[in-house]
């Protein structure tokens, strides 16, 4: 079947499913999805140290003619106000959208909605 | 005349509690202008310059430093080392140096193949500064992932960053924007190409990069 027949495949993941792993282990997962075509959308969101992680694996992982690196939107940790400070309470990132670059491009973001498009003319790896 | 002069003062007090020497990165994604700036800083305080320009992006792919440039302000004043990185992206795709800016597809592929190397170079030398000036380019939307994760991870090791927002010369530019954009940090409008408000900018480095503060390392 060609390619662009097999359709584009979304998933979502869940916050169980990435709590279950480690940093690298996540990193890791996200990126071989990823470099097999696939639009990963997660519940969780990474942190900014494991978003910088992402990007250094990708440059790594990035081959010219199949791989030209991922397109990635996220909301960044709220910040945690001074009462939840001092309850030690932890603020989770947000949802974060990641992709093929060459598949998957972002229009729009603002602090309610991340707006992306699949890039026309492209279909599933 | 008193005891202390108010320069004086300032110089005693920055001995005291501040640095005197500090290693900043210039960051910031491809083609904002970070060489551009990095050239103004070195060309005022030096004579020197620190790189080539280009409006292709990832002119700079590998970093480069001048070490001891001395800043000043007023009464006091800090040495830097100024690193100049290559520009942060997520991706590199060495067809857009081909169709948008018309290299052969042998100097376009290099180009990109020395681009990743770049954005890992950069990575790897958050490491080991003490500061960032984070480069955005004013005409453009500031909450580009790059910008956002940047500054987490500046944010997350307690790092110092003070926001140059650049290209203020060009008519389209919204220094204002990304000074609502990102309230935590000091933004200073300028403009690498003309020199615009360099001396404001300057000033808030010296202040900002003098300043104590225990980094946090993960």
């Amino acid at each position: 079947m060609a390619d662009k027949e097999r359709g584009i495949s979304v998933n979502l993941v869940s916050r169980q499913k990435l709590e279950e792993l480690s940093s690298s282990e996540k990193l890791k997962f996200i990126l071989k999805e990823v470099q097999n075509g696939k639009i990963l959308v997660l519940e969780h969101g990474l942190t900014a140290m494991e978003q910088t992680n992402l990007i250094e694996k990708t440059m790594k992982e990035i081959k010219q003619d199949t791989f030209i690196g991922i397109e990635m939107e996220g909301y960044s940790e709220d910040r945690p106000s001074f009462i939840q400070k001092i309850l030690g309470v932890i603020k989770k990132p947000r949802m974060t959208v990641i992709g093929p670059a060459d598949l998957l491009k972002t229009i729009r973001k603002d602090s309610n909605m991340i707006q992306t498009m699949i890039i026309p003319g492209k279909g599933a790896k | 005349m008193g005891l202390f002069r108010k320069g004086s003062l300032a110089a005693i007090i920055q001995r005291i509690f501040g640095k005197k020497h500090a290693k900043i990165g210039i960051y910031g994604p491809p083609n904002v202008g970070k060489t551009t700036l990095a050239n103004r800083i070195l060309r005022d305080w030096t004579g020197d310059i620190m790189g080539s320009v280009s409006e292709i992006p990832h002119e700079t792919r590998e970093a480069k430093w001048k070490k001891n440039v001395r800043i000043e302000n007023g009464g006091s004043s800090l040495f830097m080392d100024i690193v100049d990185t290559p520009g942060i992206a997520t991706k590199v795709d060495f067809k857009e140096f081909m169709n948008t800016y018309g290299l052969s597809r042998e100097e376009a592929k290099k180009r990109a193949k020395e681009a990743t190397e770049g954005v890992i170079e950069s990575i790897r030398w958050l490491e080991d500064i003490d500061g960032v000036l984070l480069v955005m380019d004013s005409t453009q939307d500031p909450f580009t992932q790059v910008n956002v994760t940047i500054l987490g991870n500046l944010e997350a090791r307690s790092l110092p960053v003070l926001i140059a927002a650049n290209k203020i010369d060009m008519d389209e530019s919204s220094p204002a924007t990304l000074k609502s954009a990102f309230p935590q940090h000091p933004v200073v409008p300028i403009s690498a190409l003309t020199g615009y408000n360099s001396d404001n900018l300057y000033t808030t480095m010296v202040k900002h990069f003098s300043r104590k503060r225990l980094k946090k390392r993960r």
